[in-house]
């Protein structure tokens, strides 16, 4: 909430401040369907900037508590979960893209101020825990996030075209989680954020894959019975086919 | 083809998992099991979430037990009266079972129970498939002629409740099948399988059923336990992707007939001698996976707030 506040004073700011619209940016679509054929997605992200600068591009999920487990070796014999530690307002996806590889240009306040790059991601743990566990077990999230392709930050994966018209390719993977994606494009000019613009990105789920989802969420008895109902007629349609094979 | 599972919440190739169904689904064929044993550890090395592997595969043995019970009713080799007894236990053993697991889910040790289950109860019962087969060929070798009693009297039958099971000429105490079919639900829910590989030896050594009605008596009560694990499962942890219970069916479906024509050609005790090898196998890698060192020590739990 917090973040979201200071982004916003931050934009009326640069809005009140520099009139001649210094950034400008959208995206191909605003919403992306998960189907049942749904392997992942791409999505383009263009604009222009006024004058000259860097771009550095924020995709973050929608945020969720996750816990994080540690297994040891139990009795000597078989590993265990052992110890949890749970993030909460860790987000589901997160990515950052920029137009120069991340180095000096960018200072680390600002890099902190707006959580760019995943050593910045403030990862707030839902209980207490010392510092040394929380950062071993910070880690381990961001690890395995970047394992499965939620979180990630690659350079140069913003392209300039003719020096003010700026594009770039997100992919979404197919594990992508359903909510709304906040897109942040940053200008950045002298190690100083000069302009700011948040486009919003829905994910959702539709087809017979939505319908399956919201009924085994929203009517779970009645998903059941159907899941039965649907394996009895089934097991008897195999049995009626191949009864005179 | 790529397919998304709503539930499983991935992209997963279609025809793998036909051919996944359609593999396991000769297995049971051949060899006359459920294969749910198979099918929920091949779910989980292909990284579906095991609970929704164990969730899903309860929803499809559904299915292949509804179809293969028809044949054994049709000769008679249901004993309802028996099966109406596991039933209720089986009832009670599912039930519970589920609550077990959300239980264990919560507190991130489900992965750990299911995967012990699968090394303790393949290990146990594939060493002694492996051990009565070896026997069996050896004694084929060398003929004699001793009889085998119907079955053995223990302190079992001194159990109180007796009833009468006509189809199976036993006079024997309710509460003996009534606890294995509390087992086998607890089974069904924990592992995903239909429990056929426990209740089957159960019957027939412990019970001293007659062989004859021993499948289609254990296929009756496997449809109702596995479709009230199937409703809880869906109804307690929205664990069962209908997607992927039809896909694995579908093949599953398939591969049984050819599976049941492969099987009329290979000899009983070597049939059970590479059922053991193959359940010995499974137990193996699931037991490998818990005693190494793991790649990551540490793991994402079960999301929450989504």
């Amino acid at each position: 909430m917090l973040r979201v506040f200071t982004l916003m004073i931050l934009a009326i700011s640069l809005a009140t401040t520099a009139r001649a619209e210094p950034l400008l940016a959208d995206l191909s679509e605003s919403e992306i369907k998960i189907t049942t054929g749904f392997t992942g997605a791409k999505v383009l992200l263009f604009g222009s900037i006024e004058g000259d600068g860097e771009v550095v591009i924020i995709v973050r999920g929608p945020n969720q508590t996750v816990p994080v487990r540690h297994k040891e070796q139990a009795a000597g014999i078989i590993y265990v979960n052992k110890r949890s530690v749970a993030f909460k307002d860790a987000p589901s996806y997160y990515h950052v893209m920029s137009s120069k590889p991340l180095d000096d240009w960018l200072p680390q306040h600002t890099r902190a101020l707006f959580q760019i790059g995943v050593e910045h991601l403030k990862l707030p743990t839902v209980e207490r825990v010392g510092p040394v566990v929380a950062a071993d077990f910070r880690e381990a999230l961001i690890r395995n996030m970047q394992r499965i392709g939620r979180y990630g930050d690659v350079a140069g994966q913003v392209q300039f075209m003719g020096g003010q018209l700026f594009r770039a390719d997100l992919y979404l993977p197919a594990n992508v989680l359903t909510g709304f994606y906040n897109i942040d494009v940053l200008l950045v000019r002298d190690g100083d954020v000069k302009a700011i613009q948040s486009t919003p990105l829905l994910i959702d789920k539709a087809g017979l894959g939505a319908t399956v989802y919201d009924l085994a969420y929203g009517y779970p008895a009645l998903y059941g019975i159907a899941a039965i109902i649907i394996a009895i007629l089934a097991g008897l349609a195999a049995n009626a086919i191949f009864r005179n094979m | 083809m790529y397919v998304h599972l709503p539930i499983a919440e991935m992209s997963v190739n279609i025809f793998l998992i036909l051919g996944m169904g359609a593999g396991v689904g000769m297995l049971s064929g051949i060899f006359g099991v459920g294969g749910g044993f198979l099918m929920t550890p091949l779910l989980i090395f292909l990284g579906v979430p095991s609970p929704i592997a164990v969730g899903t595969e309860a929803n499809q043995i559904v299915a292949s037990s509804v179809s293969g019970v028809l044949a054994h009713w049709r000769r008679g080799n249901v004993d309802f009266k028996m099966g109406s007894v596991l039933l209720i236990g089986g009832l009670i053993g599912s039930t519970f079972g589920v609550y077990l697991f959300r239980e264990l889910r919560s507190i991130g040790q489900i992965d750990l129970v299911i995967r012990l289950s699968y090394v303790i109860f393949l290990g146990a019962i594939g060493s002694m498939m492996m051990v009565e087969s070896v026997r069996a060929i050896w004694r084929s070798r060398t003929p004699s002629g001793a009889l085998r009693k119907l079955h053995q009297h223990n302190f079992l039958h001194g159990l109180p409740f007796k009833m009468r099971f006509r189809r199976s000429k036993l006079y024997t105490s309710a509460l003996l099948p009534l606890g294995v079919g509390i087992l086998v639900g607890i089974l069904a829910s924990i592992m995903g399988v239909g429990g056929g590989f426990v209740m089957v030896p159960a019957m027939i050594y412990l019970l001293g059923m007659p062989t004859a009605v021993v499948i289609g008596t254990s296929l009756f009560q496997i449809i109702f336990v596995t479709a009230n694990a199937t409703f809880f499962q869906a109804y307690l942890n929205q664990t069962v992707d209908i997607v992927l219970a039809v896909l694995l069916l579908v093949g599953a479906v398939i591969g049984a007939q050819f599976g049941t024509k492969i099987g009329g050609y290979l000899k009983g005790e070597q049939l059970r001698g590479l059922l053991a090898l193959m359940v010995l196998g499974v137990c193996f890698k699931i037991g490998y996976d818990l005693w190494a060192m793991p790649a990551d020590p540490y793991s994402i739990g079960q999301i929450m707030g989504h």
